[in-house]
């Protein structure tokens, strides 16, 4: 038997030569650094999400009929008719927030280590292009039910390309096949939702960890492995810091994948809609063009960015000003490295003021996403009695966004000008004995 | 026949040409593509103008025209309800509708009543705040979202109000007036909603 198998191994190395060598460049033979910690799950993770969200969706595809008569009614025979109809449907919604909930945490740990720097800006930025097309994946998948809320959500998000000048409802138009959310703008998001986007997705995937694997990956301590003493057990050439990423990262990814298939498998059968934040109750009634939800909202990640929209008021008649700043706060992320002049990568021996800028940076991401998500519409009126709650929250969320963007302000001036005390960097990881 | 000396100037050239004709091309055959994104033949028509007639409208009473999905609002106001435009002018964002709200109306329709003619107010029924569908509330009394009410359009989602000209209160979340579509009178009695009077000849 093991002699058919050998063979056949054979035969296909015979005519593609070049298969094992790369298999081994990749896994076998990619030397990771040995001090991964626990914010390297993260990466591994996302892939597993997407995987599920890919083969979830493909099943959701054979029942789901796109069309604005049929959508919302189908999306129900899923779940009511459907042979675990309702199970593939919750694993693709649940698995739609748990990606923003472990890309968020993967870039927060590019940050907070310095492996956006040099020399992986290619790495940073082909994540960043994964991030962006993520978010029109997210926001055109949830337009695909024809809840109200995807009605009114898609109506509130292709009116923000409405405010530019000149061209905008023109734009809005062309985007929506009509002058309103309509069969054309769900057929066209249904295409790009299924297959235009998730190839561009898949690519950028591939892309980014190639890229990542020419340079190798960072660390915790933030030093460069490559430049450290050579030789380990499996080479001599190779870093001594360095293990193979198969088998003692696949393995450790494991206990990664375990561990977070229990949290998403407690949400999926106990709270899918986890509290109307990963599907909102407004969604359960059909699209209506005539009756708006009490309070339209974005799903919970893109409340930081949708507050930025609201926050910025309309100046010199257009209310543009708004949405220029939102596509900003993406903006400034793709520029990170070259806001960020610092030579000390891990936030582990950089100076006081960039520990105390990171941690306002993620509060201000989090005050924005409780403006974005209602929360402080909510606890203003309960905290402060009867004030008017349009001053306090602009106040609020202006601070917010000004800290947002102080942040990366503040990071270049830092680094820049030589602000910055840091602390010795160690010659190799600090774990590598 | 194998030329020894490589011109590369010609190559340059070649190169070049061939990359622009390429490209125009790949744009050329993109247009297509773009184009049929376009509010298709199906949508236009299910867009096209609305003819209303106004016989019916009582003074003081609204009627909600559906256009392009839009509810239209018409309003046959009384000299009662327009004499109170100019009492609520120092309570408004912009009561000439020249400033932010200059592009909520067609320039025939930019006046103190918002209309051609000032009794017909037309008047795209979404709150310019979020898109809600504000309610009509015509009577010239008290109400308890605003004890001096002078009659007027009030969104029950983030409580904007309008007056009867459907200009928007200061101190409320909507930024801008409601909009007034292109419309035209063909006669005294009908009105069409979707061409402005010039087009209409």
């Amino acid at each position: 038997m093991a002699n058919v198998f050998t063979n056949i191994g054979d035969w296909v190395t015979e005519r593609a030569p070049g298969m094992m060598p790369m298999y081994r460049a990749h896994m076998t033979e990619y030397y990771a650094p040995k001090n991964f910690n626990l914010w390297y799950y993260f990466g591994s993770l996302a892939l597993l999400v997407l995987v599920n969200q890919i083969v979830t969706g493909i099943f959701l595809t054979m029942n789901y009929n796109p069309s604005a008569a049929g959508a919302f009614d189908s999306v129900q025979y899923i779940m009511r008719d459907v042979e675990w109809g309702w199970l593939i449907r919750y694993m693709h919604s649940t698995g739609a927030s748990l990606f923003f909930v472990v890309v968020f945490l993967h870039m927060f740990r590019g940050i907070m280590y310095g492996s956006y720097k040099r020399p992986r800006e290619l790495v940073w930025l082909l994540g960043m292009l994964i991030f962006l097309v993520l978010m029109a994946e997210a926001f055109m998948g949830y337009v695909l039910p024809w809840g109200n809320m995807s009605f009114w959500g898609a109506k509130v998000i292709v009116s923000l390309f409405g405010t530019i000048p000149v061209i905008g409802s023109t734009l809005v138009e062309w985007i929506m096949g009509d002058f309103l959310p309509a069969d054309a703008t769900l057929n066209r998001f249904f295409a790009l939702h299924v297959i235009a986007l998730p190839i561009v997705l898949l690519l950028l995937v591939v892309l980014h960890i190639a890229a990542l694997h020419e340079v190798g990956s960072n660390n915790p301590d933030g030093v460069e492995i490559k430049k450290g003493p050579k030789g380990n057990r499996w080479d001599a050439l190779k870093p001594s810091d360095g293990i193979p990423f198969h088998p003692y990262y696949t393995v450790k990814d494991l206990v990664g994948v375990g561990f977070f298939l229990l949290i998403a498998a407690f949400i999926i059968f106990f709270a899918p809609t986890f509290g109307g934040w990963f599907l909102e109750h407004d969604n359960s009634i059909m699209a209506n063009n005539l009756v708006t939800p009490a309070e339209i909202k974005p799903v919970w990640y893109f409340t930081p960015f949708y507050a930025i929209v609201r926050m910025i008021p309309s100046f010199a008649g257009t209310a543009v000003w708004g949405v220029l700043a939102m596509f900003g706060a993406i903006a400034v992320l793709f520029l990170l490295p070259w806001f960020d002049r610092g030579k000390v990568k891990s936030i582990r021996y950089r100076g006081t003021g960039y520990k105390v800028a990171l941690g306002l940076f993620v509060l201000s991401f989090f005050g924005l996403g409780a403006v974005g998500a209602g929360i402080t519409a909510e606890v203003i009126p309960e905290w402060f009695g009867n004030v008017d709650l349009t001053t306090y929250e602009n106040a609020f969320g202006r601070l917010m966004t000004l800290i947002y963007f102080g942040f990366f302000a503040f990071l270049w001036a830092y680094t820049h000008f030589g602000w910055e005390k840091t602390k010795p960097v160690p010659e190799r990881v600090t774990t590598h004995d | 026949m194998a030329n020894e000396v490589v011109d590369h100037g010609r190559r340059r050239f070649l190169t070049a040409t061939t990359a622009v004709v390429g490209g125009i091309g790949i744009v050329s055959a993109a247009v297509p593509f773009i184009k049929s994104w376009e509010p298709s033949a199906r949508a236009k028509a299910a867009g096209a103008p609305v003819t209303q007639s106004l016989a019916k409208i009582e003074a003081g009473q609204m009627l909600a025209v559906s256009w392009r999905s839009l509810p239209v609002f018409v309003v046959n106001r009384t000299p009662a309800q327009l004499a109170t435009l100019p009492e609520v002018d120092s309570r408004l964002v912009d009561p000439k509708s020249n400033g932010a709200s200059a592009g909520q109306q067609p320039k025939y329709a930019q006046n103190e009543a918002r209309s051609i003619k000032p009794e017909w107010l037309v008047v795209v029924g979404i709150c310019t705040h979020l898109g809600c569908v504000p309610n009509f509330v015509p009577e010239i009394k008290p109400e308890p979202f605003d004890p001096n009410w002078k009659g007027g359009f009030y969104c029950p989602c983030h409580h904007s109000r309008y007056d009867l000209a459907g200009r928007v209160f200061s101190g409320v979340p909507a930024p801008k007036n409601l909009e007034v579509p292109p419309y035209h009178f063909v006669d005294d009695t009908t009105i069409q909603i979707g061409v402005d009077p010039k087009e209409a000849g």
